[in-house]
């Protein structure tokens, strides 16, 4: 490598090519970030088989089964009416400790997971409906909003549920949304961020929605929602140009029935799938709206789409997507690492901007160039060191590391970086933070 | 700084195509020995320095229409009685946790401009701070006022400097980007040399633009970060050397808002060539329980600019100093059963400096004559930034406004 003087003048088009051929590019995109075996398996098949293999896995996944969900057992304030000041700060204490624990669960699942394209449309969603377990505080809560979006069949079942998710009703304060004092934030969101996107509605729908939320408690010793209907306002309600006597289950059917709703939510793949910098050609969102509500359909006929086919160097990975793709592709889990290790590791999430379970508003994360800072450069130049400390290396050439980190071939700028580190673990920081790993 | 001033810092810094920054041959010091005359002309350039606070902060109760009785039928638990407020006039005073802002009040350093906003008011945290910070209030726009201002200068990433972990969107323009340092400094992996972040750092040809931006951000930590650093060695008070403590909003924000300022203060006395410096505050969306809450964000405004304007005044830097404090709304007039308030509309804006007319400019919105429950605007958010992109930066307003023609405002004395 010391020897390497290549001078690039190819054009974009044919870069993009080098980098990532579209294989690559179809489970970079789908999943948090393939390994090297995977790529060449994908290869072998051809992208329809590989794209099967990715949206209709067979079987049940065996690292899910590594990975088991945690039983957290009852939040510690449940069935707790009162409590003193020194049981609180033991319920803190638990309640932070088992933040802790489903934070680590759910990196190593990502990590672990073969069924990829399913883990990661599971962080979208987390990212969609963006919840933050510090205002919600309760683990249990978070854990149930987390297996509530696992489970769901589709987006419909999927918001009939989250309309009433204790989480949620929280975050967006659904629990202070009473007949005789509205609270419309959850109502705004609903329609702003989850369903039809902005636009699509008055401030008076908004308004009126907000009525028809109204009602609902969270019962934290049933870790649920509970109808209350002295609260609810049960008069009539005109929303988007209908008038009846909306409940929260009719709301959302009004949203779901909603011509907008399946378009927005095509758009917000293509910014986590597709591309943050280019727009969204009109005719995939018209594709992608035709197999709504089923998520991983929606995904299908993007991956089949010839936009996204163009759309490799167009997206920058989060740090969570990077974070899961480095670990896969080192062969490292959370699972089994020191305690000190794992806390760097979730502090450099957390610094970073990105921890699960954690967004920094019911917008989620942001998209783009905002990953790309001089800070956030400082920030994954830790990160990589804590992750490299972890790997088991004992010799690494930068081809060898490309080729584990399914880089093609590594920039003239990586090169010169590296041209003079013998030490894998360094070698390893320079691949992790150098910009062609950063953007898919 | 102007042209030449600035091409030599360009060449200096390594903007310009040179690259010495990083291949181990010059030191910061002879850095900022080379640049030294142009820092001596930026020193004399005026700087703004933008403190967003996020969540919607609520105007009624930081600036009190104490005479007013439909304040207090609206939100009696919530109102402060007459004998509390800080009075700044004889039908308005300030939240009695403001005393360092109130002081600065009666010195003529502060000005308040009353009732801001814009048309059709978005009461989406999300939205209406993109508003603000991109100042289109129509229709969603990409590139924030002050990344435009970048853009069309041709200024280098450290012109504008936010010491938060995500660059806010006001800092983004279409081709440039302000920075962000972090507050807990550069420390590089062990093994890893500054030269190999330099050479991370270099653009190559037929790239996609998102990779050469992941390439510049590093040649921007290098070369941000040893002028930020640089004036933290500067002496003065130390900056609070823990990490500020992590307390989530729901709508965004930094939390300490302390530390921010004072390496804002540190870099002025230093006379890094930054003119606008973005510092932020979160937790102003006080739904319930808001009286202690919001007391508890007022007063940690009022330590934090209060000190600062007192340091910079003693520096001597505080002459070219402007302080604008904005939130993304207003909250309602009503109070909720909560005890707290819902994102309303209009509110007020703070502009601080020895250059500022102090006193209030624009007009209280009335409590009475509301639309849809929230207060009218009577001023353009733009006509506020209008002003200061006029008189701090000397720019045309308009064209970094997307075509709007703000009215001017007196918020500032004739030079």
């Amino acid at each position: 490598m010391a020897g390497h003087h290549r001078v690039s003048r190819r054009p974009i088009f044919a870069y993009v090519a080098t980098m990532t051929d579209e294989l690559s590019l179809l489970l970079h995109r789908a999943g948090f970030g393939p390994t090297a075996a995977e790529l060449t398996a994908a290869r072998k098949a051809g992208y329809a088989a590989a794209l099967s293999s990715l949206v209709a896995p067979a079987g049940p996944d065996p690292g899910a089964a590594q990975t088991p969900v945690p039983d957290l057992g009852k939040d510690f304030f449940a069935n707790r009416p009162k409590s003193t000041p020194e049981e609180r700060a033991k319920g803190n204490d638990q309640r932070r400790a088992q933040t802790r624990q489903i934070t680590l669960w759910w990196l190593d699942r990502m990590i672990a997971a073969r069924h990829q394209a399913v883990e990661k449309l599971l962080f979208f969603w987390h990212g969609h409906w963006a919840t933050s377990v510090e205002s919600v505080r309760s683990p249990q809560l978070m854990l149930r909003q987390h297996m509530t979006l696992r489970e769901a069949p589709d987006f419909v079942a999927m918001v009939r549920q989250m309309v009433i998710d204790p989480a949620l009703i929280w975050w967006l304060d659904g629990h202070l949304n009473t007949r005789k004092s509205p609270n419309e934030n959850l109502a705004r969101e609903l329609m702003e961020l989850f369903t039809v996107g902005i636009g699509q509605y008055t401030e008076r729908d908004v308004k009126e929605a907000g009525r028809a939320l109204t009602g609902w408690e969270v019962n934290l010793d049933l870790e649920r929602c509970q109808f209350l209907p002295g609260r609810h306002d049960p008069e009539e309600k005109t929303i988007l140009g209908v008038t009846s006597r909306f409940t929260a289950g009719s709301l959302v059917d009004l949203l779901l029935q909603h011509k907008a709703t399946p378009r927005f939510i095509a758009s917000r793949m293509w910014i986590r799938y597709g591309s943050s910098t280019i727009a969204m050609p009109k005719r995939t969102q018209e594709n992608m709206a035709a197999a709504y509500p089923s998520p991983m359909t929606m995904l299908r006929v993007l991956f089949q789409d010839d936009a996204f086919r163009a759309s490799g160097g167009t997206l920058v990975k989060q740090p969570v997507e990077w974070f899961v793709g480095a670990m896969r592709q080192l062969g490292l889990r959370m699972s089994g690492m020191p305690d000190k290790a794992a806390s760097s590791i979730l502090n450099g999430l957390e610094d970073m901007g990105q921890l699960p379970f954690a967004p920094p508003n019911v917008g989620g994360w942001p998209a783009g160039t905002v990953w790309l800072t001089s800070a956030t450069a400082q920030l994954r130049l830790d990160l990589a060191a804590t992750i490299a400390q972890q790997a088991q290396v004992e010799k690494l050439t930068a081809e060898g590391l490309a080729h584990m980190l399914c880089i093609k071939s590594w920039s003239d700028r990586t090169y010169a970086a590296m041209r003079e580190v013998k030490d894998p673990r360094r070698l390893l920081v320079l691949g992790l933070a150098s910009p062609e790993y950063l953007v898919v | 700084m102007d042209t030449v001033t600035r091409r030599r810092f360009l060449i200096a810094s390594g903007v310009g195509g040179a690259g010495v920054l990083g291949l181990g041959s010059w030191s910061i010091a002879q850095l900022l020995a080379k640049s030294a005359d142009a820092e001596a002309a930026a020193s004399q350039e005026p700087v703004l320095v933008l403190v967003t606070l996020y969540g919607g902060n609520d105007g009624l109760n930081t600036v009190v229409p104490y005479t007013d009785p439909a304040y207090y039928r609206a939100r009696p638990e919530l109102a402060y009685a007459p004998e509390k407020v800080l009075r700044l006039d004889e039908r308005l005073g300030f939240n009695p946790v403001l005393r360092g802002l109130h002081q600065l009040w009666g010195d003529k350093r502060l000005g308040i401009v009353l009732g801001v906003g814009y048309p059709r008011p978005d009461r989406s945290h999300f939205r209406s701070m993109d508003i603000w910070q991109t100042a289109a209030p129509e229709s969603p726009a990409n590139t924030g006022w002050v990344g435009r201002w970048l853009d069309g200068t041709n200024s280098p990433t450290e012109t504008a400097v936010s010491f938060e972990p995500v660059l806010p969107p006001l800092l983004v323009g279409q081709t440039r980007a302000g920075a962000c340092v972090s507050l807990k400094g550069l420390k590089l992996p062990a093994g890893i040399e500054p030269g190999m972040i330099s050479a991370l750092g270099q653009a190559e040809p037929n790239e996609p633009d998102l990779v050469t931006r992941a390439a510049t951000g590093y040649a921007d930590l290098l070369r941000v970060d040893q002028l930020v650093r640089q004036a933290e060695q500067g002496g003065g008070q130390s900056a609070s050397p823990d990490k500020p403590e992590a307390l989530a909003t729901g709508t965004g924000g930094g939390n300490a808002l302390v530390p921010q300022l004072e390496l804002v203060a540190r870099c002025l006395e230093a006379r890094v060539p930054t003119r606008i410096y973005s510092v932020s505050l979160g937790g102003f969306d006080t739904h319930a329980q808001e009286r202690l809450g919001h007391e508890r964000m007022l007063k940690q405004l009022d330590d934090a600019v209060s000190a600062f304007m007192r340091r910079i005044s003693a520096s001597g830097a505080g002459r070219r100093v402007t302080v604008v404090v904005y939130s993304e709304f207003g909250r309602r007039v009503r109070a909720n059963a909560s005890d707290g308030t819902d994102h309303g509309t209009a509110g007020p804006i703070l502009v601080l400096g020895d250059s500022v007319t102090g006193g209030f400019h624009g007009e209280q919105p009335s409590l009475t004559d509301l639309v849809d429950e929230d207060l009218r605007a009577h001023v353009d958010f733009r006509d506020v930034f209008g002003t200061v992109l006029g008189s701090v930066l000397a720019a045309d307003p308009a064209k970094y406004l997307l075509g709007y023609e703000p009215k001017m405002l007196p918020l500032f004395k004739a030079a």
